[in-house]
């Protein structure tokens, strides 16, 4: 069977993450997709520019008509083409967001290429299977999966582990461990098992797949519209509804002393005076703020959450791997009284030797560096004590000794007696300062402590006071005890933390938040965290996590990075100011507008209103036009603001109003003013008006 | 413009300010039944309508049981017109209104417009003024407080259904505030020597030997709820230009701060029942920005004068002083103008269709605005909340969350049911002007040629729609086609946002109320006035420039360049 996926689109998603925003065979799809957009039945979905479409089809009709009978017809054919042009401009700003996508969606689809699984027919009995496609699995089937295979279709592992390589879907080629229970026993079809075997609990139907989410979602087909966006969308039919009303009983009005102007020149002004800037980019920048979210590796199963992301009030953020470098580390070695820090180093480190953790690894490499102690190869007729649970502690029995560390009070009290009063204030000393002591013993008696810390990422608090401006609190999860919490908390700049955090815990802080009304965004990756991760707005479910938490929550990420909620917020904010940005900027046009139109249209009725023509227009016939034109060519200029989404750098509401009010709103005053002034010009400079 | 022109505006306008904070939170205090000083005939109300004051009613029982109330007055008033020659308390013997006009009037009083297609001192008896007029002054002023305050609860907090008790709203905000400042402002008013009396009019002889009947009747009271109550239906035909209504600067001082007092107070009253007096202080620093704006374009129209008149020299120094009167001057009368129509009031002390045209332009702009600068009590609050949501809507994205106001979130059914509340005007002002100005039988009531002659028609309809009642002047209203055609844009322009207004608070109580962080939109900063005020002027004016353009603007231009028509 050929299994290995010659592609990895996860790959390509980051190669494409600080790309070009447009090349050449996706303007040249998007350009045939705008022409088939048009179709009245499919822009209908929106007002705007639909009214647009009547519009132009109102005004060619009376073009044709006019060349027919011979009468003037170049103004009228003039108006008509840049009309269609607007409308042409606004199906390409949405099939160019869709064709980002959409290159995305051809990678992700190789990998899901037609696979036969191996259905088991008896559970306890893998030897006895059959095959059957990929496409036929039904939900609740047992499945082997061998080294070698692709993985048919999303489910549990039931039984055995394996290590998978799931760079179709993450990107990512390093091979993870899938095992039965525990927090890692989802795997996702079309991954590859690379080596072992493992029995998978069929958990999706064909066609509603991961990935095959994952294809509808970047493509845009299963876009439904955010309730945001459908409220806008409401807004911009209001006023819509408003300026047609506003253009038609022009007729009647300008009829009292004078001439109704003509119906090119209503449509002229009624076109110009919807918002059609905004109308025809608004589905883009919907699709694009997806796609933005792809790119970062991260799937929401819906815009709505996105848009959630955008308003969250309350971070919850896991104190491992997210604020500190996933494990503690150590960072001193304090001998008791009588003891050199020597000995203690030497002990901790054969204690250490058997020792697979980060925390062993970090104790040999730490007394290399410090005290240049070379860790020797695990002696022969050594015998390792492993850690447990109920022990909690760790060693190596050599001919030469026996070495032990673990938790201070196990393994005092396994040594019995008291310890000098000068190493229980150095353990104190370490407990409240954030780190973990552990005790290191020879031969029952008592060296001193290793002091392990847990090291905040760099750049974090940082992060933390920008989030603090935007006016989101940031709380830490953590299992340690309230004092060593407090003391991560203070270091690493956090607004509150949870200590001793069980799920539970998790869940009351949660609903306690939402009741004060605050919005409040997670991450999980495990089965106890599901709950939280439902209740929450925004859950972010880690890649690497069980099916049930990725199924709580409303994005996965596909790196496992569990500070990538950050990043998801700063998108969901940047998606509705672009959204707003373009809205104010598209409604601040029409003062303008106004100016250029309005003298034009009645100036054969009251010469005197010339004096509005602010700007010096040339003749009523190149004002009207100027103005059209300009309506059409700003959408198309804002389509890589679109895509991109507006700058967006952390700060208060207060301060993000004001500069956004500045460029958009008294901006959008003043572009067209600029812009139709230099098309009249042109206009003239080319004689065609 | 002179200084004491600006120093009496000053005045005015600083008195009420003054007034509006103590009147906001005596407000709030009545709305949450903390004022009872008159118990025992409240409870008679309440026993006589078999209500439960302490029931709270949602969005849909508030609005029908205020329906049903406005209805029957409705046809109480109709009757009482219709047949006020056989009803008692006529001594001029007036005879019963024509269908038409009954339900011009009716339809008038009951909207809080009080347009009048009619001259009171001809056309009403005592009774009609009284029993009739005055009565629907106190309902429809309560009424538009009423919803007022059912929509400020809806802000208050989260997810509740209960807006208050409708009747319990109405007989407070009746009896414990319109009652008592109406008495004494009405007192107020005799003393300033406007009449009060149920005589018949008297007959008096000339310097020149001929005779003059001089109406009089029960005006003072009357004057002084048309007044607070934003109502504006003059007693007399000129309304407060007629020397008993409005004899001297005093009682002009006493009504021009009565038109103002209320509205502006409920801003703060807003302010009080959302437990943010600073948000009531942005809406009430918006409403007093268009107001003095407004003052002062009309004042340095009106002193600048008539370009004609100073071409020929014959111009005074006064300005332009036609259809004014000389105890006002052109001062009182600019502010008059400006805070009649933004406040939704009506009434008038000078003739706006003498004004210059940028003169009367501010008054019909003030009005197709929305009536929220500061509006008629009660409708220009719930009209700037719809104002606030759409500000909030547009500019609230660019903060970069799903926009909210107070904690609310605006989504697409406020959206929705805000914009149904702002389409009524341009869709009832411009469509029936676009009709008028083609219709003969319009057309024929209109007095001048030319965009003046548009202004007047177009002003009709505005102050129709926009409940306000003034008249520009000029048009001779009392037809089948004008009775009927302003009096469907009065009940539209009234009705027609009340009930998506109160869908809107019953959307907005139903949910929760989020708290704010330094990440919320701020809503009370002076960035958010001057926003608040851009997106009145752009979504409530821009629709009304090319009708502007073709009237006032147009007039103005062509006037500058000599020409009359």
């Amino acid at each position: 069977m050929d299994a290995t996926p010659a592609f990895h689109p996860g790959e390509a998603r980051r190669a494409a993450r600080g790309g070009a925003l447009l090349n050449g065979p996706i303007i040249r799809r998007a350009m045939l997709d705008a022409i088939v957009k048009l179709d009245p039945r499919r822009l209908v979905r929106n007002p705007v520019i639909f009214v647009t479409e009547v519009v132009s089809i109102l005004v060619t009709i009376l073009a044709v008509r006019a060349a027919a009978l011979g009468e003037p017809w170049a103004f009228q054919a003039g108006i008509a083409l840049w009309l269609w042009l607007t409308v042409l401009f606004a199906t390409f700003a949405e099939a160019a967001a869709e064709g980002r996508g959409r290159a995305q969606a051809d990678s992700l689809r190789r990998a899901r290429t037609e696979t036969q699984a191996k259905l088991l027919l008896r559970g306890d009995d893998r030897t006895l299977w059959q095959p059957r496609a990929a496409t036929e699995l039904r939900v609740g089937e047992l499945v082997l999966v061998e080294a070698g295979d692709l993985i048919p279709s999303d489910g549990e592992v039931v039984e055995g582990i394996a290590s998978v390589n799931e760079a179709a879907v993450t990107g990512e080629s390093a091979p993870v461990i899938r095992e039965s229970g525990g927090d890692r026993s989802a795997v996702t079809g079309g991954t590859l098992v690379v080596s072992d075997w493992i029995v998978v609990r069929i958990t999706a139907a064909p066609g509603s797949t991961f990935l095959d989410r994952m294809i509808s979602l970047v493509e845009g087909a299963a876009r439904q519209k955010t309730p945001n966006e459908i409220a806008l969308d409401i807004l911009l039919a209001g006023m819509t509804i408003i300026f047609l009303i506003a253009v038609a009983t022009l007729v009647g009005l300008a009829s009292w002393n004078g001439q109704p102007p003509s119906v090119a020149v209503l449509a002229a002004l009624l076109v110009t005076l919807i918002p059609t800037t905004i109308g025809g980019l608004l589905s883009a920048i919907g699709i694009a703020g997806m796609d933005r979210l792809v790119r970062f590796n991260v799937l929401a199963t819906s815009g709505r959450a996105v848009e959630a992301a955008g308003d969250v009030d309350v971070l919850l953020l896991d104190k491992t791997g997210t604020i500190t470098l996933g494990n503690r580390q150590a960072a001193g070695f304090i001998p008791v009284p009588g003891v050199s820090e020597r000995e203690v180093a030497e002990a901790a480190v054969l204690s250490s030797l058997a020792d697979e953790t980060p925390e062993g690894r970090s104790i040999l490499a730490f007394a290399r560096q410090r005290h240049g102690i070379a860790a020797p190869a695990l002696p022969e007729g050594a015998r390792v004590i492993p850690f447990t649970a109920q022990t909690r502690i760790s060693g190596l029995d050599l001919p030469h000794g026996a070495f032990r560390k673990g938790a201070v009070d196990a393994l005092l009290r396994s040594l019995g007696g008291e310890a000098p009063a000068e190493f229980r204030a150095d353990v104190d000393r370490i407990a409240r300062a954030g780190g973990t002591p552990l005790a290191v013993a020879r031969d029952g008696r008592l060296l001193g402590a290793i002091e392990l810390k847990d090291i905040v990422k760099t750049g974090m608090r940082a992060r933390f006071d920008a989030l603090r401006k935007m006016g989101i609190r940031t709380v830490m999860v953590t299992g340690d005890n309230r004092l060593t919490a407090a003391a991560i908390a203070a270091e690493a700049g956090v607004d509150d933390f949870i200590a001793e955090a069980t799920p539970e815990d998790k869940l009351a802080y949660i609903r306690e938040a939402q009741a004060e009304g605050r919005l409040v965004a997670m991450v999980g990756d495990g089965t106890n965290d599901a709950p939280a991760l439902a209740q929450a707005d925004v859950g972010l479910a880690m890649q690497t996590g069980t099916q049930a938490a990725r199924e709580a929550g409303n994005m996965v990420d596909l790196d496992s990075d569990p500070t990538k909620l950050i990043e998801v917020v700063e998108i969901g904010k940047q998606l509705l100011i672009t959204r707003g940005a373009l809205t104010t900027f598209s409604i601040a046009n029409d003062v303008a507008k106004y100016f250029a139109i309005l003298p034009a249209i009645f100036v054969a009725s009251y010469p005197e209103l010339g004096a509005l023509n602010v700007m010096g227009l040339a003749s009523p016939e190149s004002a009207i036009l100027s103005a059209v034109i300009f309506n059409a060519l700003v959408i198309v200029a804002l389509v890589p603001l679109a895509l991109r989404g507006v700058r967006y750098a952390p700060a208060g509401a207060a301060a993000l109003l004001r500069r956004n009010l500045l460029i958009y709103g008294l901006g959008g005053v003043a572009a067209p003013f600029l812009g139709i002034k230099i098309i009249d010009v042109l206009l003239v400079l080319l004689g065609l008006a | 413009m002179t200084a004491i022109g600006w120093a009496q505006i000053a005045l005015i306008l600083g008195l009420v300010v003054a007034t509006a904070v103590p009147l906001g939170r005596y407000t709030a205090a009545v709305a949450a039944g903390r004022v009872a000083f008159l118990a025992p005939v409240e409870r008679l109300f309440y026993a006589a309508g078999g209500v439960d004051p302490a029931r709270g009613m949602g969005w849909k029982a508030y609005t029908l049981a205020m329906l049903a109330s406005n209805a029957v007055g409705f046809l109480l008033l109709y009757a009482i017109l219709r047949l006020q020659g056989v009803l008692p308390l006529n001594p001029e013997g007036v005879g019963g209104q024509s269908a038409w006009l009954a339900f011009n009037t009716a339809v008038s009083f009951t909207t809080n417009t009080n347009w009048q297609a009619y001259s009171g001192e001809s056309g009403l008896s005592y009774f009609s003024q009284m029993a009739g007029l005055t009565v629907q002054n106190f309902l429809s002023a309560s009424t538009g407080i009423a919803l007022a305050l059912a929509l400020s609860r809806a802000f208050a907090s989260g997810a509740v259904q209960d807006l208050g008790n409708y009747w319990a709203d109405l007989v407070r905000i009746t009896l414990y505030l319109l009652l008592p400042l109406a008495l004494l402002l009405g007192l107020l008013l005799v003393a300033g020597g406007v009449p009060q009396s149920l005589s018949p009019y008297v007959q008096a002889a000339t310097l020149e030997g001929g005779t003059q009947t001089i109406p009089l009747g029960p005006a003072a009271f009357q004057v002084a709820i048309k007044q607070l109550g934003t109502n504006g239906g003059g007693f007399f035909g000129v309304n407060s230009a007629h020397p008993f209504e409005n004899p001297t600067p005093w009682t002009n001082l006493l009504q021009c701060w009565a038109i103002l007092a209320i509205p502006l107070a409920l801003a703060l009253t807003f302010g009080h029942i959302v437990r943010d007096i600073r948000q009531g202080w942005a809406l009430l620093a918006v409403m007093m920005g268009f107001v003095v704006a407004g003052v002062a374009i009309v004042y340095a129209a009106e002193a600048g004068g008539n370009p004609l008149h100073m071409a020929a020299g014959v111009e005074l120094a006064t300005g332009n002083m036609e259809g004014k009167d000389v105890r006002f001057g052109v001062a009182l009368s600019s502010l008059w103008a400006v805070a009649t129509t933004g406040a939704s009031n009506g009434s008038v002390n000078a003739m706006l269709d003498s004004f210059t045209p940028l003169g009367g332009l501010v008054p019909m702009l003030m009005i197709q605005l929305g009536e929220v600068l500061p509006g008629g009590v009660g409708s220009g609050l719930y009209g700037m909340l719809v104002f606030v949501l759409l500000a909030v809507f547009v500019a609230g994205l660019m903060v970069g969350r799903t926009p909210e106001y107070l904690g609310k979130k605006v989504g697409a059914k406020e959206v929705k049911l805000a914009m149904l509340a702002v389409l009524i005007l341009p869709a009832f002002i411009l469509g029936f002007a676009a009709v008028a100005a083609v219709l003969p039988v319009a057309t024929a009531s209109v007095q001048d040629a030319g965009p003046h002659g548009l202004s007047e028609i177009l002003y009709a309809y505005t102050s129709g729609a926009g409940n306000n009642g003034s008249a520009f002047g000029g048009l001779t209203a009392d037809t089948p086609w004008f009775n009927t055609t302003i009096g469907l844009a009065m009940l539209f322009g009234r009705y027609g946002v009340i009930v998506p207004v109160m869908a809107l608070a019953g959307a907005i109580a139903a949910k929760p109320k989020l708290a704010a962080s330094t990440g919320t939109f701020p809503t009370h900063t002076p960035l958010f006035i001057g926003l608040l005020a851009g997106v009145i002027l752009i979504l409530g004016g821009l629709q009304f420039m090319p009708a502007l353009a073709l009237g006032p603007v147009a007039e103005h231009l062509v006037l500058a360049a000599g020409k009359t028509f």
